[in-house]
């Protein structure tokens, strides 16, 4: 009876969250003619730029992401030697955030923003291995694409290759067996993306406090410029990991069965 | 082992909808737009942070940078390709590798 009820509050939340997600949507496309003071369409970057932190900034979002690395490499290392099976899948998830962050697509507000493809690798393999994941693809933008930055790799782990993984993680256990898996999944993908921005938004407030409003005003500002480009994003990054997970299961059951994920 | 396609959580028709909805999402901003040239990644947060703070300067340069924007879609393009054609390596092996257990096992019943 108990569990009937939670399935059932689950459920309830979790259709909460998408009808704030397509309502939010609505607000900014019927916001979109009234753009923020001063920043029309300002293209956005979820990756913070090279030498654009501060250095003890960048330093500190190098310390947060190290362990993570060394954990991450740890149970990839581990993972290989125990279950061989799962290694093209691991390739897979990598695979899917190179496509995904390499998708510059156009967004209500007239400016162009990518998904991350974090949300599929956080939930086959945990945040830590796709902070590995993620970074590879931070390394590969930063050094051929001068996007984003060596300097800023740490922080930028932390948004994309840790925050997100961690929320799409979080829901993936949280909710899994509750809700429809493809809701789930949608709602991992979509927030991670989501959290992903947010945390971009934190890292530069912190840094560049605003001189009157404090960390608060600049925060809003930061948030404002990407919040409303990102959720249509957000979205498409929910659908596109949805169908490629619902091509795993179709193909490669055996392999998501190791790794503790199963079909409905 | 029949079951392969059976663990599958939504049907094809559902995902070509999701397929649909994706590229909806892409081109309605186009339309709603028409002027806009949806300005990309690049130089981006910059005008945020110099609003705030305009003595700001980078203070580290990266040591290469596309020489234009035709060389950056390409490396864009050849992120994408990468990670696509591992994609389809996968798939086009595990549906293989799924043929040839199936034509094994039916061998096996002779």
């Amino acid at each position: 009876m108990n569990k009937r009820f939670y399935r059932q509050r689950y459920a309830q939340v979790g259709w909460g969250v998408l009808a704030l997600l397509l309502i939010s949507g609505h607000i900014a496309w019927a916001g979109q003619t009234g753009q923020t003071d001063g920043l029309p369409n300002a293209p956005l970057n979820m990756h913070i730029m090279e030498g654009f932190l501060p250095p003890l900034w960048a330093a500190f979002w190098f310390a947060v992401a190290i362990p993570f690395w060394i954990i991450g490499f740890r149970q990839i290392t581990r993972l290989v030697a125990e279950k061989p099976e799962t290694r093209l899948l691991l390739g897979v998830s990598g695979a899917f955030a190179f496509v995904l962050s390499a998708l510059k697509i156009p967004s209500v507000t007239g400016s162009s923003s990518h998904p991350t493809g974090t949300g599929l690798g956080a939930i086959l393999f945990g945040p830590f291995v796709m902070s590995v994941l993620g970074s590879l693809v931070l390394v590969f933008q930063a050094l051929l694409l001068a996007h984003g930055g060596l300097t800023t790799l740490g922080a930028n782990t932390v948004s994309m290759g840790i925050v997100g993984p961690l929320v799409a993680w979080g829901i993936w256990k949280g909710l899994h067996g509750r809700v429809p898996i493809w809701l789930v999944i949608f709602l991992a993908a979509a927030l991670a993306n989501l959290m992903t921005y947010v945390t971009t938004s934190v890292q530069l407030a912190l840094a560049y406090p605003d001189p009157i409003g404090g960390f608060m005003a600049s925060f809003i500002e930061f948030g404002a410029v990407f919040a409303i480009t990102q959720i249509p994003l957000a979205i498409s990054e929910g659908l596109l990991t949805v169908i490629i997970f619902n091509a795993l299961l179709g193909n490669a059951p055996r392999e998501m069965q190791t790794l503790g994920v199963q079909g409905a | 082992m029949q079951s392969s396609s059976t663990s599958r959580i939504l049907s094809s028709t559902v995902i070509w909808l999701l397929f649909l909805g994706v590229v909806i999402l892409a081109i309605v901003p186009l339309l709603l737009h028409p002027e806009s040239e949806f300005g990309g990644a690049d130089g981006s947060a910059e005008a945020v942070i110099t609003a705030i703070n305009p003595d700001v300067e980078p203070w580290f340069a990266p040591f290469w940078e596309p020489p234009g924007g035709e060389t950056e879609s390409l490396l864009f393009a050849l992120q994408a390709a990468l990670g696509a054609g591992f994609i389809g390596y996968y798939f086009g092996f595990k549906r293989g590798e799924a043929r040839r257990k199936q034509h094994l096992s039916e061998h096996d019943h002779e």
